[in-house]
């Protein structure tokens, strides 16, 4: 399927590139990093795995210079350095590519890969060798995008691939990658492994940071699992199974992802789309969810489920038929879908579910709001019990409740947008991407309580770019494409293979 | 060893509590006090102090409601304006005379004030959010109007209030005191303190906060963004009333040029208060703090002599700039 499987491992090279000798962090008098010994050879690709909260961020923060060590030393080939700051970084040759999308909307591909090392002619911008250079980059990512484009009228996956262009632009020695296949499509995320393995080719060292463990199989050399801060082991790929990878993260037996959930039986539908539209996204969708079930939508990114859903629920014009128990109904604005018993909670956590900049408790009660007044007043006493509640019965890990939602793990931020979204007790729930960016232990937690709501007569759609998910989790999945759906797959027929051919339209065999 | 590092982490935890961008304004109010006491003997008296906060009650209302608005991701440059055009009518309406006790027609003025300034301040919110226009453009042009409107009903001269028996009803509003405390500021605090109540305890405070910190997550939280964005103008509109209300008894008269560039020093006052004008905070004592701020420091410079009062607008200008500065560093900090 790939030509980029893991190397050779370099032959034992006495001096590392980069290597990190005793690092501590600790944020507050709380350490978030305890004595890591971490050392990163040229030509390698070198993953960092680890639950949420077990430090990744933070290592690579330093590495890359946004954050100084609270003790330990950082050498580079041997030598002991301080970085000043993510410019020195770069200067030495270190590049970190976001998790998050930082790049100019409003500026064209070229600009944005060229921003801030514009190509000149004398005084004047050189628009045609950077259009050039820029063309050349994305290409070289296995990607075909306009380089005049407006990067805000790009897919999310596309922003990335442009957000990776121009952090290669800079001569590199090791090129860190936090979470770089999140929200890509398989045939992205093949593409960009290969990229990987160039750099790699190249001479160049590569720290690589994901929670999909088969990809981290297949791509790195070299396995660091941390976990609590500490470093659990340093093993060559070569030796660990993605269940072995997963089992030192967690630090228990993960054999079973994926909780089990009984199928509802013939039962009448819950709700039922006919014909829906969502002018410039989706045509003509029709579905049905019954009562207790798990419905997925698969689909490539911009194949238009999310749209479809948010027409449905009213966040966005759309028209269509909607019926709820039998009985037709039109959502003009999220609010009457709500107050029907229908959530939906979107893939764009901090973009469109939380309030980063707030208080966990103002996030929590967000939605239901007026279930908390008392009068004209919110009682902020059930207030701080509902969120005592939800910590409790969400397993919300925060080390104190007055944090804001901003500085909660992705794992943790996801569990409170649920514990947001159930407060208004729901009988439909839409749940988007519920686990991007999410760590395996958390994920578990995920599946588990989607199974349960089923298995409590609830009914709910995910949404997922990750197919093995949706597999492990759903009676039924909808495949759409091109704003359609394409069809719909259940019991044996509910397999990678037949969902990617529904969803890319070709046959397996032109896929590979 | 112990011992101090426990102490010391409890000390900056504590302080990591404190936020201080709330507490700077507050500060900064008691620095200038002081400063105040050096520059003049009388300084520190209550009645100059008082004197003061009656002349700040103008701004210091008007900035209560701007920094609804601004809480709420907005802004209203159109607030000078609606002063002047608010008041104007309320003088033509008892200059038309048609209640015979000065007493109701007083209180009839009052009403006819607080109506109209709601229907400008829904005026503004409409034309923002229905018609989606930038607050900015929309208010800028607003601006223009209600002060067209004001010198064309003025036929660029005053409208004054012509009769002597609602004069004399009305003046005591700004010039006597309740328990020794004149009315104005009476208006500041009471005005605040249902300001104070609707932001901080309200389920509709909490949306203004909410819209203005992300109006997507607001949105797909089932908030109406446009009711709240345009309930946030409406209550700037009330507060240009209220302002009106104790305006009139002052002067007893409006010109094209009543309520000249106030909107500037309201915005002034919220910023320097620590509301952010990017919205999703709003400190609604804060801003009255500012506001005193503002009429101090014109204060101490007339009672000083050191400094020309015609460098006043200079001092404030670079009071907000400042504002601004030490705020961002705070944020640096913590």
């Amino acid at each position: 399927m790939n030509t980029a499987t893991a190397a050779h491992i370099s032959s034992g090279d006495p001096t590392p590139f980069m290597a990190s000798e005793g690092l501590s962090m600790a944020f507050g008098g709380i350490e978030v990093l305890k004595n890591i010994d971490l050392n990163i050879r040229a030509g390698e690709v070198h993953a960092i795995i680890g639950e949420n909260g077990a430090g990744k961020s933070t290592l690579m923060k330093i590495l890359s210079g946004h954050l100084k060590p609270t003790r330990g030393t950082i050498r580079i080939d041997g030598e002991p350095i301080a970085l000043s700051g993510p410019v020195d970084a770069e200067h030495r040759g270190i590049v970190l590519v976001h998790q998050e999308i930082l790049l100019a909307p409003d500026l064209t591909v070229a600009q944005n890969i060229y921003l801030g090392r514009e190509l000149k002619k004398g005084f004047v911008l050189d628009d045609r060798a950077m259009n050039d250079g820029a063309a050349k980059a994305v290409r070289n990512l296995g990607a075909d995008v306009d380089p005049v484009q407006t990067v805000g009228r790009l897919s999310i996956a596309r922003r990335q691939l442009v957000q990776i262009a121009r952090a290669l632009l800079v001569p590199h020695r090791i090129v860190i990658f936090d979470e770089p296949t999140a929200s890509l499509t398989p045939v992205e995320t093949d593409a960009l492994l290969k990229v990987i393995d160039d750099i790699r080719r190249s001479g160049a060292a590569v720290l690589y940071i994901s929670h999909r463990l088969p990809e981290v199989k297949q791509i790195a050399d070299r396995v660091t699992v941390l976990r609590d801060g500490r470093l659990i082991a340093t093993r060559d790929a070569a030796e660990l199974e993605p269940i072995d990878m997963a089992r030192l993260m967690v630090g228990r037996d993960v054999s079973k992802l994926y909780p089990d959930h009984v199928p509802p039986g013939d039962t009448a539908p819950i709700l039922e789309v006919e014909n829906f539209d969502v002018p410039g996204y989706a045509q003509n969708a029709s579905f049905t969810l019954k009562k207790g079930e798990i419905l997925g939508f698969a689909g490539l990114v911009g194949a238009g489920r999310t749209e479809l859903m948010e027409g449905v629920v009213g966040l966005r014009s759309g028209r269509g038929k909607v019926r709820l128990n039998g009985k037709p109904v039109t959502f003009g604005t999220v609010r009457n879908s709500m107050a029907a018993g229908i959530v939906y909670l979107s893939e764009d956590r901090k973009g469109k579910g939380l309030l980063l900049q707030q208080d966990l408790r103002t996030n929590l009660t967000l939605a239901s709001l007026n279930k908390f007044a008392r009068g004209l007043l919110i009682d902020s006493a059930r207030e701080k019990t509902a969120l005592d509640d939800a910590i409790g019965e969400f397993d919300i890990r925060t080390r104190n409740k007055d944090l804001l939602a901003g500085q909660l793990s992705g794992g943790n931020q996801q569990k409170l947008l649920i514990a947001k979204m159930m407060l208004l007790k729901p009988g439909i729930v839409i749940i988007d991407e519920p686990t991007r960016g999410i760590d395996i232990g958390t994920k578990e937690q995920i599946y588990k309580f989607i199974a349960d709501l089923a298995a409590s007569g609830k009914s709910v759609i995910v949404i997922s770019s990750e197919m093995p998910e949706l597999i492990g989790i759903c009676d039924r999945i909808v495949v759409m494409r091109s704003g359609a759906i394409v069809g719909e797959v259940s019991g044996e027929h509910m397999n990678e293979n037949e969902i990617v051919v529904l969803a890319t339209g070709v046959t397996t065999s032109e896929v590979a | 060893m112990t011992d101090t590092t426990t102490t010391k982490a409890s000390a900056r935890s504590f302080w990591r509590d404190v936020d201080l961008r709330a507490v700077a304004p507050f500060v900064a109010l008691f620095l200038l006090l002081v400063l105040g006491s050096f520059a003049h003997d009388n300084f520190l008296t209550t009645n100059n102090l008082l004197n003061v906060m009656t002349r700040s009650a103008y701004i210091a209302i008007i900035a209560v409601g701007a920094t609804f608005v601004i809480s709420a991701g907005g802004l209203d440059l159109s607030v000078g304006a609606m002063v002047a055009f608010v008041a104007s009518l309320a003088i033509m309406f008892m200059n038309a005379g048609s209640i015979a006790s000065p007493l109701g027609m007083v209180l009839a003025a009052m009403a006819v004030m607080v109506l109209i300034g709601m229907a400008c301040g829904l005026v503004n919110g409409l034309i923002t959010t229905i018609g989606k226009i930038e607050p900015f453009i929309t208010t800028l042009g607003m601006m223009g109007v209600y002060r067209g409107l004001t010198t064309w009903l003025s036929q660029g001269g005053a409208i004054t209030l012509r009769n002597a028996d609602v004069q004399a009803t009305y003046r005591p509003v700004y010039f006597e005191s309740l328990l020794g405390i004149p009315y104005p500021v009476w208006a500041i605090f009471i005005t605040g303190a249902i300001a104070a109540f609707v932001l901080y305890r309200t389920s509709f405070g909490r949306h203004v906060i909410a819209v203005g910190s992300n109006e997507d997550v607001a949105r797909y939280s089932g908030i109406s963004v446009e009711r709240v964005r345009t309930l946030t103008y409406v209550i700037q509109g009330l507060c240009v009333a209220i302002a009106c209300l104790i305006y009139i008894p002052r002067l007893s008269s409006t010109t094209a040029t009543t309520g000249m560039m106030w909107e500037l020093q309201a915005i002034t006052a919220v910023v320097v208060g620590g509301t952010a004008l990017r919205g999703g905070v709003g400190r609604i004592w804060g801003t009255i703090c500012g506001a005193f701020i503002l009429e101090i420091v014109g204060n101490v410079m007339l009672l000083s002599n050191v400094i020309s009062e015609y460098l006043l607008g200079a001092i404030q200008g670079a009071i907000i700039i400042i504002a601004m500065l030490v705020q961002r560093s705070l944020v640096r900090k913590s």
